[in-house]
């Protein structure tokens, strides 16, 4: 057995990796090598373990297993925070924020996106993997305008688009669940798998409400979904300018110290000056035709 | 010395890629929403054509931006659909569930209902009584047409793709 010949097939191999098809081509591969003897039979089916564990990521959790992870990340929240029975606000957050959403890169989620808001004076708001936006009547009181109220929908959105609430899930965790998954796939689910995925349900919810409602994303994570938001309200034609507006607001009547963005986001002036930086808005702010200001007042005037 | 078999095998594999690469780009593609809709026009205020639910199938004839224009197989129904609606993988519909067979295999493979679904959630309900759900029902059903959007985006002096965005 020539070892250098070994070499070239397992170099052949390593240079397939990172392809779309390549546990299709491991597979034939290994073959190929077993079958010629350039490998043992352990070596072959060991290869092909490892790529399929290497290719097991989040992105093989469906959509509508994101869907079913956001409704009890929503749940959760609402555990927190009780809703607003207001049907005048949540009918104007859902108008504005699913037409938002669809000027997204990400319009369509399984279950589309819902917006509702929250019965509370704290500066807050949430978004799940399953498109489920939460805004307290705290941050809504942040926003003068149409323009500042789209500016928080749309940075909520730009989370589920980067999938933020997604990668809070430890990796062990994802790898564990697609295990099990990928394990019981061909056949039916009996109650034990039904217990053992729960178990790594309730773990990926926890990860995600620990990150979102306690520790706050990354900073990075936040000025993305700042610039996502940007380019959304530029694409529908809403002035920019107004998350600066709204971030200015937030920054005089948030409370230091709070258990809301004060202690999950970066502060208010170091995202203004990171929009300043990177998205270059002007901080000149233009006043919204009379249409607009209407609608607004109409819709969200009693809260403020 | 080099045996010139294994260069042969290796030249082979490398066949096999550039195989598979052919074979993906033309493509039948599958809807991973809960339902979507075909359009006359792309974009979200393009008039609806079809509508479609999880796991159906459809083969891309045009690709335009992030939209593609389909067709459905054995129907005479063409139309848009924006690509965040669609997945390369085949999705499985587990049975009774939809109209999709199960006979496909393979790795490319969604498995509709399979992992965290209605029933694991109806078990992490079972461990967390405190959770209530009311509320994500309740907000799950408000929904927006595409005529309520229209207005809302001319009312409000704003313009649907003004960037020559993804609508």
């Amino acid at each position: 057995m020539n070892k250098l010949s070994r070499y070239a097939i397992l170099l052949t191999l390593a240079a397939l990796t990172g392809c779309a098809a390549v546990e299709t081509v491991t597979t034939i591969a290994t073959d190929v090598g077993v079958q010629s003897g350039a490998l043992t039979k352990a070596q072959g089916e060991s290869i092909r373990k490892s790529t399929q564990a290497v290719s097991r990521s989040m992105e093989d959790f469906t959509q509508e297993q994101e869907y079913y992870i956001g409704r009890s990340v929503g749940a959760i929240v609402l555990g927190k925070y009780s809703a607003l029975s207001d049907a005048k606000v949540n009918a104007y957050l859902n108008l504005l924020g699913q037409t938002l959403a669809m000027a997204s890169d990400m319009p369509e989620l399984f279950g589309g996106y819902h917006f509702l808001a929250l019965n509370s004076d704290d500066i807050n708001a949430f978004a799940t993997p399953g498109g489920h936006i939460f805004v307290t009547r705290g941050l809504i009181r942040c926003c003068r305008t149409e323009d500042a109220l789209a500016a928080v929908l749309a940075h909520e959105i730009g989370h589920v688009q980067l999938r933020h609430g997604m990668k809070a899930i430890e990796k062990g965790r994802v790898t564990e669940a697609l295990t099990i998954l990928a394990q019981e796939s061909a056949k039916s689910f009996g109650s034990e798998d039904v217990i053992r995925l729960t178990r790594e349900f309730g773990g990926a919810i926890s990860d995600i409400t620990n990150t979102m409602i306690k520790n706050g994303y990354s900073r990075a994570y936040e000025y993305q979904a700042d610039a996502v938001s940007v380019t959304i309200l530029k694409r529908i034609g809403y002035n920019p300018a107004a998350l600066i507006d709204m971030l200015n607001v937030m920054a005089r009547q948030m409370k230091p110290g709070g258990n809301d963005f004060a202690r999950t986001h970066p502060s208010p002036q170091s995202r203004i000056a990171e929009l300043k930086d990177n998205s270059g808005i002007a901080l000149t702010s233009i006043e919204p035709p009379a249409v607009r200001k209407e609608r607004f007042t109409k819709a969200v005037g009693h809260l403020l | 010395m080099f045996h010139r078999r294994y260069i042969i095998i290796c030249l082979a594999l490398i066949c096999v890629l550039f195989l598979i690469s052919t074979v993906e780009a033309q493509k039948i593609m599958s809807i991973q929403l809960k339902e979507s809709q075909l359009r006359v026009t792309p974009s979200f205020l393009g008039k609806i054509t079809a509508k479609l639910f999880y796991g159906e199938r459809v083969t891309v004839l045009q690709e335009k931006g992030a939209w593609k224009k389909v067709s459905i197989p054995g129907k005479n129904v063409q139309g848009w659909i924006h690509e965040t609606a669609l997945t390369s993988k085949s999705i499985v519909l587990k049975a009774g569930r939809g109209t999709v067979g199960t006979s496909v295999t393979g790795k490319e493979i969604a498995l509709a209902g399979k992992g965290f679904n209605e029933e694991v959630e109806a078990q992490y309900k079972k461990n967390n009584k405190n959770l209530d759900y009311t509320w994500i029902n309740q907000m799950e059903t408000m929904k927006v047409s595409p005529e309520q959007m229209e207005d809302f985006i001319a009312g409000g002096n704003l313009v649907f793709g003004a960037e020559g965005g993804n609508p």
